[in-house]
């Protein structure tokens, strides 16, 4: 049944009974695990930077035989196995050759609820399905929003620098106060409703009050949050004129893409205090380039876009990811497909 | 009508009242706001009781603070203190900011007329209560005003150490920043136990009931079952008990004899691996020495303080040097809004104190 290996582990077992059960095991699992399991590329994080962490990848590897970008180039007969593309963090890029080099392709499943990255309608012309990981985001991206507002606001990046620093001069870190004052959330999806619960504990906006003029907003917040997803829509959204409509107190958090910003604008609107400070977990490009005039002012924050990188929610985004996956294999109904309008 | 004008005020304010009044038939305007004016310069020069205050700016009062004090109080500056010593015999009150002017007792020696010394914030630990009153002196402090500032600190920091946002930040800016794993710690759904479940203590159940944390907590006293179902919040009688299960935990105690070193080796060894440790209430309530080592052996996972001992800590403290650590320089209090809300406080007390009334806010030791 077994062959070679597990035959010469059997004639062991007349010594040591508890090896055969054990040892023909572990063949029958090697051999389904390369037979049965359908093939998926993924690009694997190696040194933690892109890419599926190894938590991610042994969920993944317990439906799915696991081919990398790496192991692809190197073993082009593998081509026509790969039925699924598991997306992280814009990862494998997905190009017309390697497109084209994927003929058993039928879903890529997008890490994360935004999919501006991705061509959907190219992709479903092409016969491949697209899907994404909504919901199991929510809680990850509002608390990084809060997360941001609040260090904004108390100016906790600053005053962390100054307590560690051998030189640093005593002088005022005075913040601005976020309990009772306005927040207001422009788009409110499922995230910026959880946004909003999580701002009401906090005694700010009870209740909510539409705005169905983002003027009217932009006037009266103390904190602007983005939640909207990158569309034709909403790109530039954030430009001189709302920058300028704001409070010269106010403050804007931006956990959406860093195009929903008009960035030269916001350069210009934070050197001449146009608004009080930004925190930004998005930026176009990401990473920045290192000499771009929002690195080098005072009145900012800038984390490297780590709104979900919880390893409770990379996890929940990737059950969802392979639960997609798997519909796709059986040719059944995909749970979270992206259909756009 | 003018006569009886004239005649009332006169009784009221003045000679220089007076005069005025007799112009105001010509400009009718003019009496009513040069009266105001007098008024306004008799009282700042005589009738306004002497204050004493570290600085202006700096780490003293800010100048919205200074302004409100102002209208009650003529204000001397420790400096100006130092350089003129006739005003010793005015002085009624001291406000305190950020601890100072120290109540030494060279200090207290020369102000035979101090009445109050009014703290800026609620913890009181620096000031010797029982020792002030046996001088005469009384005590006030700034309690209430000050929860919402700092329960919104404490979350910052919890955030800001779960999420690495200081970290993240400083990885984005860095022009050499090799790319590595930022991973952080879920808050949403985790568990915060509270020690310490008082005005402040309370204000953070409810904010960290807004992301749907469970909230568990110990308290000297166990709170009313209505608190308790307005956060959900499980009350810990024993703290090991909170240590074991919290993912987060944050310390709103005052500091006493009791709370001192409340947070050491065995309590740190309690707390999950997985688990941070957040401050807001003072330095002392952790033994800072288990803590360097907690954190070094990954004992737990990070931890997040306004408060150390002694603030600023020495720069070659292990403290500084830690990779899972974010310390502020005891800013859990410092907005505007919070800070001219405390100056307030602090004037009501000073003036109660002045004209002998009972004084809000006084602080009476146990």
């Amino acid at each position: 049944m077994f062959g070679k290996g597990v035959f010469r582990g059997c004639i062991r077992s007349i010594v040591n009974p508890g090896f055969c059960t054990e040892h023909i095991r572990k063949i029958q699992t090697q051999r389904i695990m390369a037979q049965d399991k359908p093939y998926a590329l993924v690009s694997v994080s190696e040194t933690g930077g892109q890419g599926f962490i190894p938590e991610a990848v042994d969920i993944l590897k317990q439906h799915f035989q696991i081919i990398t970008q790496q192991e692809f180039l190197q073993n082009s007969s593998l081509s026509s196995k790969i039925q699924i593309m598991f997306l992280w963090d814009t990862r494998p890029k997905i190009g017309p050759s390697l497109l084209s080099s994927l003929p058993a392709l039928k879903l890529i499943a997008s890490g994360g609820v935004g999919i501006d990255h991705v061509d959907v309608p190219h992709l479903n012309s092409l016969g491949l399905s697209v899907s994404n990981t909504p919901y199991v985001v929510s809680n990850a991206t509002a608390d990084m929003a809060m997360g941001l507002l609040l260090a904004s606001a108390r100016r906790i990046v600053e005053g962390h620098l100054f307590s560690i620093d051998p030189t640093g001069v005593p002088h005022t870190l005075m913040g601005v106060e976020v309990s009772c004052s306005t927040i207001g959330i422009i788009g409110m999806g499922h995230i910026g409703f959880k946004l909003l619960k999580e701002s009401s504990e906090d005694e700010q906006a009870v209740g909510a009050t539409y705005c169905k003029n983002m003027e009217e907003l932009l006037k009266q917040a103390d904190f602007v949050v983005l939640a909207v997803n990158l569309t034709p829509q909403t790109t530039g959204l954030i430009g001189h004129k709302e920058l300028s409509m704001m409070k010269p107190t106010a403050t804007l958090v931006n956990i959406s893409r860093g195009r929903v910003v008009d960035q030269d604008a916001l350069v210009e609107a934070l050197q001449k205090r146009t608004i009080q400070a930004a925190a930004l977990d998005v930026t176009y490009p990401e990473p920045l380039p290192r000499d771009h005039p929002l690195l080098h002012l005072p009145n900012i924050i800038i984390t490297p876009h780590t709104g979900t990188d919880t390893l409770a929610t990379t996890l929940k985004m990737v059950q969802t990811m392979v639960d997609s996956a798997l519909a796709a294999v059986k040719g059944q109904q995909i749970p979270n497909e992206v259909k756009l309008l």
